[in-house]
């Protein structure tokens, strides 16, 4: 790997503290990725992106500052891309991962918070992640409880701009969703000192809309009954998708997809015949979070789709692409970004079930995981809708409750082999 | 061929030797876990042979916690997988198991002979084995001197579900004098309560016949007290502590 001490530096790091994490990862990386067989050779690129994943992209992100450009992070598949790319900043997701940062949020949250804050703000905290410290404006919005009072501690140290998200989807809340929106442009606008024009936003609706179509073309390989990709590979490139570039990660998805293709072709398989074939359904799995998919994979099983935003919500529906006026193209994308994700934090949210049963079948499922992220008081209360529908519906299910430490790995290995045993007989 | 059935748990080891024909239990090993799973695991070879088996005519298969330390297993299984294969030659196809365990309580829903759910305690000791071992040994008592104090005490309320809590609320309650029999009654009390809640989340899968497999089969007051914690006969065999050893072998290919 190349060597970014003295970027890391500049960026105000804690360097010391950050070779820790740069000392784990490869191991772990190597043992859950490198070690699957027959992958497809496309992965390479994106074993590179991880490898230097604190090194490679936020260099990018330097350089682009250094010609004026700014850097918007996000934490929530709510707030539309599109728009920070309009006003030519760079949008990064930011939710975190590894259990490297949550003690360093649990400094300052109580220690019964998901895991996903509280990494996310131990990793700004601690500076121990490069992202954090290059992103100009943070954009929080209050979803759940956890990171509505999170990101009040959080803006004592790092500019914020908080969107306010409709808890319920009623005409007057999609209102409410566009107005924010618009509100969301003109902040850009002021950050970037850009204008926006209806070409701009138009031409980052393209763009990422490209993506999302290479990450759906990406997943249609999973409906297959033979799978040429783990789900643990697709999952990686998810989590990618949310940093990296656009427009380069488009490009290398379709490649991968084109190799895929000509496996699909020859019905190359990377799981064996008769693998059991799950669905994972909840709160996001954040990189490097790639716990279940180990456990799933190397128990025998193969995870073919996630319903969730690190997964299906993240890149399943298109911004509808026919607006010419700015006023147009936010009401498509307010649309897209309240309309067709079903987080737990609407209430009621069916349709989150309905997809979860629509899901199942398209990916033909033999079963679905329930996953909820400690402390994830919404999810975790939404599961009780989730296992009676899928019980009703005649579709085994199994909820599963978990963090980002590996305290847990033994009883979740029992749990879902039993899972998957039962699925077998 | 002959069919054999480790059962590596979190305190005792179990084993069986079943005939060819998947019906008669030849021989029944029991002994604690001990610390190392692995030294466990040969001392129920040895004893096996020893009986005047061989090897080559056994397949084994083994299930419980320790059952990656089996090295010699020619296969492995989960315990809740065996506990339900068990459960139905012992009770029936269609039954409703509960599992109460050193480490962690399950509830296995049976139909037609096959799991068709189930459900684990989460990650505390709470409504297990564990839990009546650490308030037994509190209070100064073996397990069966527990049981029998608890059968003559009267049901007092344990609020804490935590064992740690648990541990203390019931040092301020023989602080204050409260006899060890109500105490025991109300601990064995919570763990029912706990198993009544882990069964009630799945309530629509239940026929309403329950069976008990486990170490506490062999204690009446723990059944009696179950039954009437779910409001319906509790059923168990005596072989039962065995259920997941005998599903494992059961299942052996
Ligand atoms: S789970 Fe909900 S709050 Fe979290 S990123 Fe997804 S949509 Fe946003
Ligand atoms: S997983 Fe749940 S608690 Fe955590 S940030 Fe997402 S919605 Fe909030």
């Amino acid at each position: 790997m190349a060597d970014y001490h003295s970027m890391w530096e500049s960026l105000g790091m804690d360097v010391k503290t950050h070779d820790l994490l740069c000392e784990a990862l490869p191991g772990a990386f190597g043992d859950v990725y490198l070690s699957q067989e027959n992958r497809p050779e496309s992965m390479d690129y994106f074993n590179l992106v991880v490898a230097e994943i604190h090194g490679l992209r936020p260099a990018e992100l330097v350089e682009h500052k250094k010609n004026g450009g700014k850097v918007v992070g996000t934490f929530c598949i709510h707030v539309p891309d599109e728009i920070p790319v309009s006003a030519g900043a760079i949008a990064t997701g930011l939710c975190s991962g590894s259990q490297f940062w949550v003690p360093g949020g649990e400094k300052k949250l109580p220690a019964a918070t998901c895991p996903l804050i509280k990494a996310s703000l131990g990793a700004r905290f601690d500076r121990t992640c490069p992202f954090f410290r290059l992103a100009d404006m943070f954009v929080g919005e209050n979803t759940c409880d956890g990171k509505k009072k999170a990101w009040e501690i959080l803006s004592e140290d790092a500019e914020m701009y908080i969107m306010d998200i409709p808890q319920m989807k009623r005409p007057e809340d999609y209102a409410h969703w566009n107005e924010e929106i618009h509100g969301y442009l003109k902040k850009c606008e002021e950050l970037t000192g850009n204008k926006v024009t209806p070409a701009n936003l138009r031409a980052a609706i393209k763009l990422l809309n490209l993506k999302r179509k290479a990450l759906q073309r990406l997943a249609s390989f999973r409906k297959l009954e033979n799978i040429p990709i783990s789900g643990k590979d697709v999952l990686l490139i998810t989590q990618i998708a949310f940093y990296d570039d656009p427009a380069r990660i488009t490009n290398q998805i379709n490649k991968l997809c084109d190799e895929l293709e000509e496996r699909a072709k020859n019905n190359v398989s990377v799981f064996p015949k008769g693998t059991k074939r799950i669905l994972l359904t909840g709160t996001p799995l954040s990189i490097p979070n790639w716990k279940l998919h180990h456990i799933i994979e190397t128990l025998g099983g193969a995870v073919v789709c996630e319903e969730m935003c690190t997964g299906v919500r993240y890149y399943e529906k298109c911004v509808d692409e026919s607006g010419s006026t700015i006023d147009e193209m936010i009401s498509h994308l307010t649309e897209r970004y309240m309309g067709a994700i079903h987080c737990a934090c609407f209430t009621p949210n069916h349709e989150r079930i309905d997809d979860i049963k629509r899901l199942a079948e398209e990916y033909k499922a033999d079963g679905v995981i329930d996953v909820n992220l400690k402390f994830c008081g919404i999810y975790d209360i939404e599961g009780y809708f989730v296992e009676r529908e899928l019980n009703k519906a005649g579709i085994p299910v199994l909820g599963v409750e978990t963090d980002y430490t590996d305290n847990d790995v033994e009883q979740l290995k029992t749990r879902i082999g039993a899972f998957l045993e039962m699925l077998g007989n | 061929m002959l069919y054999v059935g480790i059962d590596i748990g979190s305190t005792a080891a179990k084993a069986v030797l079943i005939d060819e024909s998947k019906t008669r239990i030849l021989t029944r090993i029991l002994m604690p876990s001990g610390w190392n799973s692995r030294e466990t695991a040969e001392s129920i070879l040895n004893q096996i042979l020893s009986e005047g088996y061989s090897r080559d005519e056994m397949r084994i298969t083994a299930t419980g916690y320790g059952r990656v330390s089996v090295p010699y297993a020619d296969n492995t299984l989960t315990e809740i997988t065996c506990h339900g294969k068990g459960a139905a030659f012992l009770g029936g196809d269609n039954l409703t198991v509960i599992d109460i365990g050193g480490q962690d309580t399950k509830v296995i829903f049976l139909v037609n002979g096959r799991v068709i759910d189930f459900v684990m305690n989460d990650k505390c000791s709470a409504g297990t084995g564990k839990f009546l071992e650490v308030m037994a040994n509190r209070m100064g008592l073996t397990l069966q001197e527990f049981f029998s104090f608890a059968e003559r005490g009267r049901d007092i309320k344990i609020s804490s579900m935590c064992t740690v809590f648990a541990e203390s609320e019931i040092v301020s309650l023989m602080g204050i004098g409260t006899p060890r029999e109500d105490i025991a009654c109300g601990a064995v009390g919570s763990v029912v309560s706990k198993v009544a809640s882990l069964v009630s989340r799945k309530n629509s899968h239940s026929n309403g016949k329950f069976f008990l497999t486990g170490g506490f089969c062999d204690s009446a007051f723990i059944i009696k007290k179950l039954s009437e914690g779910l409001n319906v006969e509790v059923q168990t065999a005596p072989d039962a502590r065995y259920a997941g050893a005998i599903g494992a072998a059961l299942l052996g290919k």
